[in-house]
């Protein structure tokens, strides 16, 4: 796709200047590297998604049979011997709302934009480093009292037991008079700081890519990885002040006698709903773009072919994004709306598809005529569009007003997001890790570990996934820590699949404890000519400042 | 009214569950008798016995009704939405199973044949050299307009169904007022002058005595007509509830502050049960809701037995309130 005229070694004295490290301390808690930055996000996601997987685990298990198995016990455990089931029912809300802010804010966020993104998108365009390197740095270390706000809420009151169980969502009048306690406050607190570094990121990403790409990187050259990072960086920006403003106002009608969202005073519960999905349905865009751009630049690499319709698939992600701010209030297919509005996002919402449908078929079309070879990130990118175009479908039976008002809040609903993260986002993150790790590390991961990975996890999420669809068509609600006898079936399948799940997460982490002590050493690039864009111009690990001289990229034979 | 009065207030003390966990005591306190002789055949005296202020008339209700299983309920294993009761319910789910699920198969299983063709076509081994094309204008149109024209198959019956739900029910439709509690349900007949009653959750024993699923049985239904239109009027008192009924595809939120009204139709006599479907709290898993549609006559009955005037409008219901203040005798179980 692109080739380099400069020299990237042109002096000694420059190679050595690039590679000087500060201290630990001053590198890792000072960080203004956009590639320590980048690691620092990496591992606080997996931390993040330990926690966040752990608490699924939790849930999976109560949920195998019917009946109250173990919450009472481990409501026990976290509020003294005399924990009532009332208490037990509220840490079943808790472990709700927990794993879904976790995953959503703590673990795909920082990721797949703080860290892929801080990692490769000033490398992707030849820049030396991201525009406001210290802005780069609060923005991480902003995610660490957040987080830590969000776990220090289950540990005071929260109404009928300690922790905030509002549901990831946040619903006024439950989460206002509903809940009383300084937990849903921390809570609240813990998304404003978690949005302010996403803003400040956004607002990163998108000084970086407009103004320090390398001579001759232009738009329109620029990898669809950076691509998914710009739109994405413009859906926080507009979506996070919203949510900003929602919960805040929850935070005053809370403590400060505001009735916003009390509809019994004059203010109205939906107001938050629609605020709240504004900011919510870019959210989920927020969360799956990036992966497009993943996918894609592992798509061109393993299939030795450029992306196919270059174009379309870019301004299909900006399309995506324009459209994804005009259809939230599908979230809210059974609060009441008029039927001309319901009408309306019925349609809007199925306009979706066709941008999405354009992306997977401009997918398979790269592969078609390639020399495809199944290393672990192209296995990764397979399951993610297969999986994401059975997650995209259920999306358009969704879509439909009059249908949804059978599965609106019911586990087909889970099912369905459950696709298109648990196994779209969450597999471009695992290929995004594989492609990357040679180049992050300077070591290559375990082939055997990484295929066996993903073949038990690819199992294992559908076996947990799948039957949800069966459950919720059939009616089961959501957010239930109990169900009727006739669920049982599913539910304990769905179990099992979680157990079979976890096995590959350990298989991964086994992997990397290999790789990072025994791991071969990787050269520059170890894709071969697939890999196309600027970090296989550099050695594995890259220098700790790159690109003192700026690449220039010609125009050569591109699309 | 009183207890929406008294959840109010507790709601603005910042006391709700404390409270509302009373509340619900007492009202499962005064459902309890009631549900203890369940076997025994409609006894006149029972609910007579029960109502605090004797009604002049003592019509007995009729008997409760016995669920059919796999109706009204989902049932073990079952991998397919319920079977549906109403108008609108059978042509969602007419457009479900016979549109929507097809289609999307269809597109699922041609992507992962797509895929696996081209993994086995164009492997390394079997395709050394790739080719370099990366476009073609035609192809990129056709997969952009064939997903338009599918999706606009779609949306035709889409949004026919979705006017069909919304059509405003008839002048003569039976209106009914349900308001979601923390965590149990309030049933209304204004218009019968049957004034609120309280809809609980059975134990499980009692639901198993019953023959009825756990979690889904309740001790006070929501009795409705067959056949006749009916106006929904629903509301919460406290937190967004949703009164969700899957044999009948209906599902819509019960907010505070608003009243969402929606018209149905119920086709078959049975027990259709259903589930909250809004998160509203500890025990949002245990306020289910259960539907006993009867034969208009049978319903008269129970309308009767319950002090309400079947027929009655406003001048009539206001005047049965006014004489018989108390008839909150819930439906016998």
């Amino acid at each position: 796709m692109t080739t380099i005229a400069a020299d990237a070694h042109g002096h000694a004295h420059d190679h050595h200047d690039a590679d000087h490290k500060p201290a630990f301390f001053a590198r890792w808690f000072m960080s203004t590297n956009h590639k320590d930055i980048g690691t620092l996000y990496l591992i606080f996601a997996i931390i993040a998604g330990i926690i966040g997987g752990g608490i699924s685990g939790l849930m999976r298990a109560e949920l195998a049979q019917p009946g109250i198995q173990y919450l009472q016990t481990w409501a026990q455990m976290m509020e003294g011997p005399d924990a009532d089931i009332t208490k037990a029912y509220h840490l079943w809300n808790v472990l709700i709302t927990a794993h879904g802010l976790i995953m959503v804010f703590f673990m795909v966020m920082p990721a797949i934009i703080g860290g892929f993104g801080n990692w490769f998108v000033p490398i992707m365009i030849g820049a030396p480093d991201m525009a406001f390197p210290r802005m780069n740095n609060i923005s991480f270390w902003l995610l660490i009292p957040a987080f830590l706000l969000l776990l220090g809420s289950t540990f005071v009151p929260g109404g009928a037991g300690n922790g905030a169980g509002t549901g990831w969502t946040v619903y006024a009048p439950l989460s206002t008079s509903g809940s009383p306690g300084p937990a849903v406050d921390m809570a609240i607190l813990s998304l404003h700081l978690a949005g302010a570094s996403s803003i400040l990121g956004a607002i990163n990403f998108i000084t970086t890519i407009f103004n320090m790409r390398a001579p001759g990187m232009t738009l329109h050259k620029m990898p669809l990885f950076v691509w998914s990072v710009l739109v994405t960086a413009f859906l926080l920006l507009l979506a996070l002040p919203v949510l900003a403003a929602a919960i805040t106002m929850l935070l005053t009608d809370r403590n400060f006698g505001t009735v916003f969202y009390d509809g019994l005073k004059g203010g109205d519960p939906e107001l938050y709903q629609h605020l709240f999905w504004f900011f919510g349905h870019p959210e989920v865009y927020i969360m799956i773009l990036p992966g497009f751009g993943i996918v894609s630049q592992i798509v061109s690499t393993f299939s030795r072919k450029p992306v196919f319709g270059y174009l379309g698939m870019a301004y299909a992600m900006v399309a995506i994004g324009v459209v994804g701010f005009v259809v939230w209030a599908h979230h809210m297919y059974t609060t009441g709306m008029s039927v001309n509005v319901k009408m309306y996002f019925t349609a809007a919402t199925m306009v979706i598809a066709v941008p999405t449908g354009v992306k997977i078929f401009s997918w398979i079309a790269t592969m078609w005529g390639g020399s495809l070879s199944f290393k672990t990130p192209m296995v990764w990118a397979l399951g993610f569009i297969f999986m994401f175009t059975v997650g995209g479908v259920t999306g358009v039976v969704l879509a439909n007003g009059g249908v949804d008002d059978v599965m609106h809040d019911t586990y087909y609903v889970v099912a369905h997001f459950h696709y298109v993260l648990s196994l779209g986002a969450v597999f471009s993150l695992f290929a995004g890790f594989y492609y990357w790790f040679p180049k992050m590390t300077g070591r290559m991961y375990s082939e055997v570990l990484g295929q066996l990975h993903f073949w038990i996890f690819f199992i294992g999420v559908n076996v947990l996934f799948f039957p949800m669809h069966f459950l919720g068509l059939s009616g089961m609600p959501r957010r239930y820590p109990d169900y009727p006898e006739a669920f049982a079936y599913w539910n304990k399948i769905a179990s099992h699949g979680y157990e079979i799940m976890s096995v590959g997460v350990l298989i991964w982490f086994v992997n990397i404890i290999w790789s990072l002590t025994a791991g071969r050493k990787a050269e520059g690039n170890p894709w071969g000519d697939g890999a196309t864009t600027l970090e296989w111009t550099l050695s594995s690990p890259p220098p700790y400042h790159q690109f003192e001289t700026l690449p220039v990229i010609e125009d050569s034979a591109h699309h | 009214m009183n207890i929406v009065k008294s959840l109010l207030a507790a709601g603005l003390l910042a006391l709700v569950p404390a409270v509302a966990i009373t509340q619900q005591a007492i009202a499962q306190d005064a459902a309890a008798p009631v549900a203890a002789p369940a076997e025994s055949a409609a006894v006149p005296a029972d609910s007579a016995a029960n109502a605090a202020a004797p009604a002049a008339e003592t019509v007995a209700a009729p008997e409760r009704m016995k669920p059919t299983p796999g109706i009204g309920m989902p049932q073990p294993g079952e991998y397919k939405i319920q079977e549906q009761f109403s108008p609108t319910g059978r042509q969602a789910l007419w457009m479900h199973n016979n549109l929507l699920l097809p289609v999307i198969t269809v597109i699922s299983l041609f992507v992962l044949g797509l895929m696996l063709f081209i993994m086995v076509r164009f492997r390394r081994a079997a395709n050394p050299n790739p080719s370099k094309t990366s476009h073609n204008t035609l192809i990129e149109i056709i997969w952009t307009v064939v997903p338009v024209l599918i999706l606009v198959v779609i949306a035709v019956p889409s949004i026919s169904l979705i006017a069909e739900q919304y059509k405003p029910a008839p002048k003569d439709a039976l209106t009914v007022k349900i308001t979601g509690y923390q965590w149990y349900w309030g049933y209304e007949f204004p218009d019968q002058g049957i004034p609120e009653y309280v809809s609980n959750i059975l134990p499980p024993e009692k639901a198993l005595e019953n023959g009825e699923p756990n979690l889904l049985a309740v001790d006070n239904r929501l009795v409705l007509p067959v056949g006749r239109p009916i106006k929904l009027i629903i509301t919460g008192a406290d937190v967004i509830h949703s009164f969700a009924v899957p044999a009948l595809w209906f599902k819509l939120d019960a907010v505070p502050g608003r009243l969402n009204e929606r018209a149905i139709m119920i086709e078959k006599p049975g027990v259709y049960y259903g589930q909250c479907s809004e998160l509203c709290g500890i025990k949002h898993g245990f306020m289910p809701i259960a539907i006993e549609a009867r034969p208009e006559a049978e319903w008269e009955q129970w309308v009767r037995s319950q002090g309400g005037d079947p027929k009655g409008k406003a001048g009539a219901a206001a005047a049965t309130t006014a004489a018989a203040p108390a008839p909150a005798a819930p439906a016998k179980i």
